[in-house]
């Protein structure tokens, strides 16, 4: 009983518990009152496993409330918690602070995304360019009047796309690719990678109209297969992959 | 810093630093696409001196036969021979051929598109630009 006590006991628990500890650095920025970003620098414990989210709440919690940082699942599932960390876009709570082999960790908000405050970033161009290419299965029938029976697949026709399916619409990759560096009308990787999952199912009738939306000056082709999106995604997406089976497509490879 | 779409501007895109030899391939080839067109450029500019008679070609001419003139066709046989067989590989992958197949991925993710078979073609690109520059500096300075 002595034990579950002293781990109840919050106060004491963190700060005591770790030897080690890092020099966070995070970046504050709230576009209603700031011209430029600041860095503010936190000593902060870590264990093994602690993540670097964890280490930016417990900062929220020791000593500066007020860091702004969106997060829910805390297992790279929401897709909320995307962020710069030490330079690349990763998610912060599937990146554990020992894995990152430095003293000094510094988190700032993704690259390519306007910022609301520190570290949340805006989603509504991500939503809108995943919306763009119809993520849904387009056919004529649907499986509520017909026959009540789903559509059925094979396993074999399940692993076309079901690499595709799992993003979690983080951002991360839009974030790392080069064209959305300085295209602010690129569809992105992330709505490309889903058109194909979805031109990828078996079930799935809309492939033509699908090409016809990123056929287009600001769609596909202004994708130079640099595989930044791929190298940070951290599902296993792949989306440079998914990007050039499409545009085998368009460009008569593939049919 | 503004308020407006915070993109990483061409710094980013620029640099070749983060995200391995993929992306140091994209900024090579965009690099000598760019040099190889301002060498175009040039080039007709340098030929159409023929107009100025035999006299005016040499005179011309002679430009390439400097130190300089020669570092310059160096990196020029660099470029060439790197864009081109990036290129190639880069145009093979634009039609999804050899960019691996879709599977169910597993920790830790290793993404298939940025496979060995890549890899090799960009090494190769380098590696014969090398080469071949080397071949043009020893025939240019070996006269
Ligand atoms: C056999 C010869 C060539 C091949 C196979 C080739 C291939 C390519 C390919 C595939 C691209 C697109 C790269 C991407 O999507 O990122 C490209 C881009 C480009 N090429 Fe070439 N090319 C060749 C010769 C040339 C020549 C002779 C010039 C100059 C006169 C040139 C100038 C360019 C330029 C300016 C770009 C755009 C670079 C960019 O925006 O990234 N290319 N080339
Ligand atoms: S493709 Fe990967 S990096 Fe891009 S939004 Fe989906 S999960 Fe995130
Ligand atoms: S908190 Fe959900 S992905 Fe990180």
């Amino acid at each position: 009983m002595a034990q579950v006590s002293g781990i109840a006991d919050e106060q004491t628990s963190t700060p005591l518990s770790s030897s080690n500890t890092i020099l966070l650095r995070i970046s504050r920025f709230n576009p209603e009152h700031d011209d430029s970003s600041q860095f503010m620098e936190f000593t902060v414990p870590y264990e093994r496993w602690t993540t670097v989210l964890e280490a930016i709440l417990d900062v929220k919690k020791h000593f500066d409330h007020s860091v702004a940082v969106r997060y829910s699942c805390r297992q790279a599932t929401c897709g909320s918690c995307g962020m710069m960390i030490n330079g690349k876009p990763r998610l912060a709570c599937f990146t554990k602070i020992s894995e990152l082999n430095s003293n000094v960790v510094t988190v700032e908000p993704m690259n390519n995304f306007p910022i609301i405050r520190d570290l949340a970033v805006k989603f509504e161009r991500l939503f809108d360019t995943h919306q763009k290419i119809k993520p849904y299965l387009i056919r004529d029938d649907s499986e509520l009047v017909s026959d009540e029976r789903e559509f059925l697949q094979s396993p074999e026709e399940v692993e076309q796309y079901i690499q595709f399916a799992n993003c979690i619409k983080c951002g991360l990759c839009n974030s790392a690719c080069p064209t959305m560096a300085t295209d602010s009308s690129f569809v992105g990787p992330q709505a490309l990678a889903q058109a194909y999952r979805y031109v990828a199912d078996s079930r799935d009738k809309g492939k033509d109209s699908r090409l016809k939306i990123i056929d287009d000056s600001h769609g596909i082709w202004r994708c130079h297969f640099a595989g930044s999106c791929s190298q940070v995604c951290p599902k296993g997406v792949d989306p440079a992959m998914g990007i050039q089976l499409l545009r085998g497509y368009l460009l008569g490879f593939r049919s | 810093m503004t308020q407006d779409e915070h993109k990483e501007g061409i710094k980013g895109m620029v640099n070749p630093g983060r995200y391995g030899i993929e992306r140091v391939a994209y900024w090579l080839m965009r690099l000598s696409g760019l040099g190889l067109l301002a060498y175009f450029i040039g080039h007709i500019y340098e030929t159409s001196n023929i107009l100025r008679g035999q006299v005016g070609w040499t005179e011309f001419l002679e430009l390439t036969q400097t130190t300089e003139g020669h570092a310059i066709l160096a990196i020029v046989i660099a470029m060439c021979v790197f864009h081109t067989v990036n290129g190639i590989r880069v145009m093979l992958g634009h039609g999804g051929i050899g960019v691996g197949k879709p599977a169910r991925p597993d920790y830790p993710y290793d993404p298939a598109s940025q496979n060995y078979r890549h890899k090799i073609g960009i090494y190769s690109a380098i590696v014969l630009a090398a080469v071949a520059m080397m071949y043009g500096l020893a025939v240019m300075f070996g006269e």
